[in-house]
């Protein structure tokens, strides 16, 4: 069987990608594409670092078969930064000391941006369910719930 | 993996004509089958994506009272569609106790009520499993059980059913909308799992809706899904329980019972239905159906703690539906309701 021509946006440019049948979406955005802000870990669906949202959506890229993905928009940790300027979510991880090892930190990001695209003043447990698919085995959890609120606090304040 | 065709189609005679070939899988959210496909588990060799069927994504009422709610809604707009937080909030509480957001956001009802067993067994390729390879033994057999069925295990296959969402389904008398090539059928929910909670539908045949009656509205004020599991989210149910009441002058009108975890299929134990149906609600009266809903249990290896466990999470949830829906399901086991006073209540 040929493989398979799949076309999507990638934080706003254009992809065309030849995959093989039964690629998965991470294994073009990392393999292909090059874009490594996705991680790897279980492949299973168990442990959430591989997070990316497609359509405003958040989604397991390694449970995402790349074919269903044609005429999708998605975004990853890597298309957030602006000019060199970071996303207030990723100020806000590294003020927060949210980060250790960093594995998880990009599904994270994504699960937390998620989250805040749609309810941009969540309360802590918002907050925590948010993230409830999101392994992490450094931090505690705590400074990371820390770092979404006070990216939430920011975002308002510089909304203001 | 084995290589596959990929289609989509835009309509239902397409989809079923395509799916009336060999080796063909109906694809929803793929957070179940593309795990298996990966594992090698599963290899099929069409996969027909039901996401450019439209009509199967939509929750609709019935004209007969009730609703349909289509195959391929996602799981994470079920738990939040007003209709169903007004007329069954316990499927919104049983699927938000369910995975994570991300999988929520794809996972789909079907998908859901026909999720394969989480059994090591099954998932290895290389393992014996009746269920995968019939007549080829059973590796669980010998573990230490604690993934086993404490009620209705067949001598082939003792995993038990991970759907969390099936369970209030089948207390509230679900049914199901089939469709084939020879046109459609309406099932009951429970008649979807054979003995061992393997799928009877036939290869080919799609199902497109979930039916609630229009009873399941009367017990909205009055159901809970409680899950017991290891940690406080993002877990399969160690045990957990469905509990919905009708409650008039006092008495229990009306009772549904099922349990999750404990059995091959969403467990319906008609036997605690009886023992409440007519009394006054007591502590007394809850764990006597709790003995009921237990009395044919038997443990495999070292699982008999989930007996005592399902009695009691089986009482609890039969306490909280007797105090009210809250009006706020709760997203995480740990996380609070709305604070008591107004508006915590559901309807
Ligand atoms: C890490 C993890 C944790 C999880 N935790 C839980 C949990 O706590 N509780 C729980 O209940 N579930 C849990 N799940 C399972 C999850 O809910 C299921 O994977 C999901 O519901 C499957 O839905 P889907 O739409 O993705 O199905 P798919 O993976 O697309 O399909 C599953 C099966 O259903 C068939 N199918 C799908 N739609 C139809 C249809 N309309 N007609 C006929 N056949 C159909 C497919 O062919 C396939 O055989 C978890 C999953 C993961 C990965
Ligand atoms: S318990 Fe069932 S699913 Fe598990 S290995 Fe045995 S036969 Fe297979």
């Amino acid at each position: 069987m040929a493989k398979v021509p799949v076309q999507f946006t990638l934080n706003g440019s254009e992809k065309a990608e030849f995959v093989e049948s039964g690629a998965t979406l991470l294994d073009v955005l990392r393999d292909k594409i090059g874009d490594t802000s996705p991680k790897a870990g279980c492949r299973q669906g168990t442990c959430g670092s591989c997070s990316v949202i497609v359509d405003g959506e958040l989604r397991l890229s390694c449970l995402t078969l790349a074919e269903t993905c044609e005429g999708a928009s998605i975004v990853t940790t890597a298309g957030l930064a602006e000019g060199g300027v970071l996303h207030p979510l990723q100020r806000a991880f590294m003020d927060a000391f949210a980060t250790q090892c960093g594995f998880c930190t990009p599904g994270m990001i994504m699960a937390a941006k998620a989250l805040l695209d749609r309810n941009p003043d969540p309360s802590r447990d918002e907050v925590v369910e948010a993230i409830a698919g999101n392994i992490c085995r450094c931090t505690g959890y705590e400074p990371i719930i820390e770092a979404v609120l006070s990216a939430a606090r920011s975002n308002s304040i510089s909304a203001a | 993996m084995r290589r596959f065709a990929y289609l989509r189609p835009a309509r239902l005679e397409e989809a079923l004509a395509a799916a009336a070939e060999p080796e063909t899988a109906w694809l929803a959210g793929g957070t179940n089958l593309v795990e298996l496909m990966k594992r090698g588990v599963a290899r099929p060799a069409r996969l027909v994506d039901l996401a450019g069927l439209e009509d199967l994504a939509t929750i609709t009422p019935l004209a007969a009272g009730g609703l349909s709610i289509g195959a391929a809604v996602r799981n994470a707009d079920l738990a939040r569609h007003p209709v169903i937080l007004r007329d069954a909030p316990i499927l919104a509480e049983a699927v938000l106790s369910a995975a994570a957001p991300q999988i929520r956001n794809r996972a789909t009802t079907a998908g859901n009520l026909l999720q394969a067993p989480r059994c090591a067994g099954f998932l290895d390729p290389g393992a014996a499993c009746n269920r995968r390879a019939a007549g080829s033994g059973c590796a669980a057999r010998g573990g230490d059980g604690r993934d086993a069925a404490v009620l209705g295990a067949t001598e082939a296959c003792i995993a038990v059913h991970p759907s969390d969402l099936a369970v209030p389904l089948v207390a509230l008398d679900a049914r199901l909308r089939v469709a084939g090539r020879d046109g459609e059928r309406t099932i009951a929910l429970g008649t979807l799992y054979g003995a061992d909670g393997a799928s009877t539908l036939p290869p080919g045949e799609l199902v497109r809706a979930v039916l609630l009656p229009a009873e399941a509205a009367g017990f909205a004020g009055h159901a809970r899904y409680l899950k017991l599991r290891e940690r406080t989210s993002f877990a399969f149910a160690l045990v957990s329980a469905a509990a919905a009441l009708r409650i008039a002058g006092g008495r229990i009108v009306a009772a549904r019972v099922a349990l999750g975890g404990v059995a091959p299929r969403p467990w319906r134990p008609a036997e605690a239905e009886a023992v409440l149906a007519g009394a006054v609600p007591t502590d007394a009266l809850f764990r006597a159906a709790a003995d009921a809903a237990l009395a044919a249990a038997r443990p495999i290896a070292e699982n008999g703690f989930k007996i005592e466990l399902a009695r009691r999470v089986l009482v609890r949830a039969l306490t909280l539906a007797l105090r009210g829906t809250p009006a706020r399901v709760p997203a995480l086991a740990a996380s609070p309701f709305a604070p008591a006073g107004e508006g915590a209540r559901h309807g």
